[in-house]
């Protein structure tokens, strides 16, 4: 591609937001330019904003599809505050997109969509590209739509199929704006469309004359470059949260040698996890549509009993159904995980909107003292190793674990550098031998205190269990009133022990101070990056994320004590820092809680956090 | 002498599956004869399946029925109530060398656990499943379950029952189940042949057992069980035989404007030749829900094995696939996963 003698400035990072109707495309779109991201080698993180319903009203707000891209040459752990770039493609996409843009961005529109009918069902009363309420944005006025129908005049595609590219359009002129190399996409288009090479030249040839026409009618009085990114060398690709979960118990079954059984339901957010398992069978994955909640987990816990990697995933209502089969999974001690893509509740809440409320519900949420293993996935790469170890806790403790991700770094995505299996953990299970002579259902190993798994077809270890309390070692029903304290006792003690096995907890920035903010789950991007800032402005602030919440990491009070004052951030109304009232009750808690279904903002992060070091 | 090892089965008796745990049922209650006709065929079919004693899996809810598990010598487990089903299914799954039994009652299966019920029956798992009915929950002490009489009292219908009960056998082959068997806890020859058949049979076997609470429900089944009256409602079906049925052996069933209709041999003209003869192999279930919908007093009760269609069980099917997908995937471990699609090389 020949370069236009224009100036372009180089930036340390940008934010992109596409925004349509929700049949316009964005998801592909912004996917696309994800990956055109990746080869350009920057960092980057992504977010989709969609709408519940899958085809809301055309043109209205409601029916709006976003997403939005943060790139840069440093370090990326959110997926961007505010837009520099507004792609709309019409009144409504502007309307509902606009308090996301930057003052002074950059806002590019489909201006054949802003039409009387248009702007009223968006509910404009005056045409905003007319009536200067778009003053101080440098607002670019393409009318994309008549130019799509141009450029695939020679392919005599009706007028319906022809529109279905438009967006390809918009992206070839967002390529132009940051310099990309469109021809980079085009293997896509063969692969995805090879049933329909007319299709293919249809997208081909729009991403290039957009492109075009932002260079040659100058759309931008300048473009802009980003530098790669300095990342380890190594080979990297692009993950959601869900599929680097889905990954990450494909990985634990290989490494453990215990094939991999999902039963599941499907549920927004947590519907992709059990659509990528099925795929997989090649690697004797068994990904299993039940027919409710309940039997997801139940069939989950029998394959569990079987000797199989059991895990079920799910989303907050969800988790409610298999309230009573976890505390059945606590009593038999096997190993089960439970994926829980937390989303905003309660009961059917904010279907696709992101919280972090379903801590309460995993910690205590069963009858009897049940308690399981607790740990919460902090970014979408993240997912892969948080899954994986959530498979070797349960495995190699016989304990549940409930995995908790959330909506955002489920759907969003982000940099992933490649593992090599081999170089995971090993995932040792404490299988029982044959005809051991020693083996009884509920003997303990004395360091994990787990029992041992029995595989139903092991010769000389049949065995009973069940959800009826069992007397200690033999296993038999047992109503005696000191076994169950000693069992009650001993479940607790197993998952306390897990702390043994995992992480410390960890400091950025320095270990002792005045102020340490404090997040776990899928937070973490966000508040490091406001940590960030406020260090590099000489704040005297430091970050602990939680990724492990029960068993807590052992030198948890041993961090809190070195700072003095704490705050605990959380996308709920405060369920982490009660929880860590009654743990460690020696500290005093500030909080600050975000209950919108949207994820924090650096800014008002800042904000609250030098509040707090102002206040004397 | 030439050192020969013998690598023949051990054989299995019926005291390899015995329990040392105290049985705690009533005493009279129908489920005792029930544990001995399963513990006296598992070693049968153990031989002809080519088991071990410790293929054997036993799964049960909650419910009098479901203390099972604990009352056999196998690999055993006692879940929650209404979900053995589910809980068999992640086993055979898992593992389908293994065979795997579910033992529920009439409150397990189609009150709270209904839905799984259902979905077995279509599914279509390889398991065996014995649903024992005594209309009646009797393990919380004598409420109605959803096979009680309607307008039976019971503690929690003082007034009567105001709902139609279900009938199990319509529920399953409604749902498309492939095989349906009723037998009765009085006759023990009945269920240890119809045990083993549906031992032999690839898929979800449900079994209806007419079982007697000696407490709460005593002699529900009495017409039918009763020493007077059984020959003249039950009518015990086999394949390829007339359903011939009474105590002078007169009586059978035949089919008369698309109903099933009760005629005496000899009477009306009726030989022998006009009785139906029993086919469970046909796919079309329009005779099997008829004979399983048979009700005394006015017709006999179906005994027996009234639906048995074969079809590859679910598990072998996911197997199958999973034999396929390994030839044919370009996925042969993780790594290859990991490494798919656009990834890019930093150096």
């Amino acid at each position: 591609m020949t370069k236009h003698n224009k100036k372009t400035v180089e930036l340390e990072s940008a934010v992109v937001r596409f925004a349509g109707d929700s049949g316009d495309g964005m998801q592909l779109t912004g996917g696309l330019f994800s990956d055109s991201t990746a080869f350009a080698g920057n960092d980057f993180a992504t977010f989709p904003d969609y709408p519940a319903e899958i085809r809301a009203p055309q043109g209205t707000v409601s029916g709006v599809s976003g997403f939005q891209i943060h790139f840069g040459h440093t370090d990326i752990h959110t997926s961007g505050d505010q837009a520099d770039v507004l792609v709309a493609m019409n009144p409504a996409s502007l309307k509902a997109n606009l308090k996301w843009v930057k003052p002074h961005g950059i806002i590019i529109v489909d201006s054949d969509a802003f039409t009387e009918k248009n702007l009223k069902k968006a509910g404009y009363e005056t045409n905003p590209l007319e009536d200067g309420s778009l003053n101080g944005y440098t607002v670019i006025q393409a009318p994309i739509s008549t130019l799509t129908k141009e450029a695939v005049k020679h392919l005599n595609l009706d007028n319906k199929s022809a529109m279905k590219s438009k967006n390809m359009f918009a992206l070839g002129i967002v390529y132009y704006l940051f310099n990309r190399d469109y021809t980079k996409t085009f293997p896509f288009f063969e692969e995805k469309f090879k049933k329909n090479p007319l299709v293919v030249e249809a997208n081909k040839t729009v991403l290039k004359e957009g492109y075009n026409y932002a260079e040659t009618i100058e759309l931008f009085p300048q473009t802009y470059a980003i530098k790669p990114a300095p990342l380890n060398k190594g080979r990297y690709r692009n993950v959601t949260g869900n599929l680097a979960t889905s990954w990450g118990i494909l990985a634990a079954a290989e490494r453990s040698g215990h094939n991999l059984f999902l039963g599941s339901y499907p549920i927004t957010p947590a519907s992709e996890i059990l659509q990528e398992i099925t795929k997989h069978k090649s690697l004797s994955a068994i990904g299993i549509q039940m027919e409710d909640e309940i039997a997801g987990i139940v069939s989950t816990i029998g394959a569990s009993f079987a000797g199989a990697l059991a895990v079920t995933s799910t989303s907050g209502p969800g988790l409610s159904l298999k309230t009573e089969a976890l505390g059945l999974a606590v009593m038999t001690e096997l190993p089960v995980v439970v994926i829980d893509v937390q989303r905003g509740g309660p009961s059917t809440g904010l279907p696709t909107k992101s919280e972090q409320s379903d801590l309460y519900q995993a910690l205590f949420g069963r009858n009897g003292d049940a308690p399981v293993v607790v740990m919460a996935a902090k970014s979408a790469a993240d997912c892969f190793y948080s899954a994986y170890e959530a498979c070797k806790i349960a495995m190699e403790h016989m304990v549940p674990v409930i995995l908790l991700t959330d909506g955002s770094i489920a759907n969003g995505s982000e940099v992933f550098k490649i593992p090599k299996v081999a170089d995971l953990p090993e995932i040792n299970p404490p299988v029982a031998k044959a005809n051991d002579p020693n083996y009884a259902p509920y003997r303990r190993n004395p360091e994990k205190l787990n029992r041992y798994w029995a595989l139903p077809g092991t010769e000389g270890l049949r065995h009973r269990i069940g959800g009826l309390e069992k007397e200690d070692i033999t296993g038999h029903v047992s109503h005696d009133p000191l076994n169950h304290q000693k069992m009650t006792k001993f479940r607790q003690e197993k998952v306390d022990k897990v702390a043994n096995y995992i992480d410390d907890l960890e400091v950025f920035g320095d270990e002792e101070g005045e102020l340490l903010v404090i997040s776990w789950g899928g937070t973490y991007g966000v508040v490091l990056t406001a940590i960030e800032e406020m260090r590099a402005e000489g704040k005297n602030v430091s970050h602990a994320h939680f990724k492990h919440i029960m068993p807590l990491p052992k030198n948890t009070a041993e961090v809190f004590s070195k700072f003095k004052k704490h705050i605990v951030v959380e996308i709920n109304n405060g369920q982490f820092v009660n929880y860590l009232r009654m743990k460690l009750p020696d500290f005093k808690y500030s909080q600050y809680n975000k209950i919108q279904g949207l994820p924090f903002m650096v800014n008002e992060l800042k904000e609250q956090f030098n509040d707090l070091l102002n206040e004397k | 002498m030439e050192n020969k090892i013998d690598t023949k089965p051990v054989k299995l008796t019926r005291e390899d599956f015995e329990s040392d745990q105290m049985v705690k049922w009533c005493p009279g209650c129908g489920d005792h004869a029930i544990l001995r006709s399963v513990e006296a065929v598992f070693p049968t079919i153990g031989e002809r399946l080519g088991l071990k004693k410790e293929d054997f899996v036993v799964v049960s809810g909650i419910g009098c029925s479901s203390r099972f598990p604990y009352y056999m010598n196998t690999y055993g487990f006692h879940g929650i109530h209404g979900r053995a089903a589910v809980l068999a299914t992640g086993i055979k799954l898992t593992n389908p060398k293994l065979n795997v039994w579910v033992i529920s009652g009439d409150g397990d299966s189609m009150a709270i656990g209904g839905n799984h019920f259902i979905h077995a029956a279509r599914r279509n798992v390889d398991m065996n499943y014995l649903m024992f009915n005594n209309r009646i929950y009797g393990l919380t002490k004598g409420q109605y379950s959803p096979t009680t009489y309607k307008g039976q009292k019971t503690k929690t219908s003082p007034q009567g029952v105001f709902e139609e009960p279900f009938n199990p056998g319509e529920l399953v082959i409604g749902a498309k189940g492939r095989f349906f068997a009723r037998v009765v806890d009085t006759n023990p020859k009945l269920m240890q042949k119809t045990f083993i058949e549906a031992a032999m049979f690839k898929g979800t076997s449900i079994v209806e057992i007419l079982a007697n609470c000696v407490i709460f429900n005593n002699k529900t089944h009495g017409l039918i069980t009763g020493k007077d009256t059984k020959d003249d409602y039950q009518l015990i079906l086999e394949a390829g035989k007339p359903m011939i049925f009474g105590k002078e052996k007169n009586k059978g069933i035949i089919l008369q404007n698309n109903k099933l209709k009760v005629v005496t041999i000899g009477e009306d003209g009726i030989t022998e030749d006009d009785i139906l003869v029993h086919d469970p192999t046909t796919k079309d279930a329009g005779i099997h829900m008829m004979l399983a919908s048979m009700q005394a007093p006015d017709y006999p009760v179906a005994l027996g094995v009234i639906r048995a269609v074969p079809e590859k069980p679910f598990e072998q099917i996911i197997w199958d696939t999973i034999e396929h997908e390994k030839e044919v995937s370009p996925y042969k471990n993780v790594d290859d996963l990991l490494n798919s699609g656009n990834t890019w090389e930093i150096d």
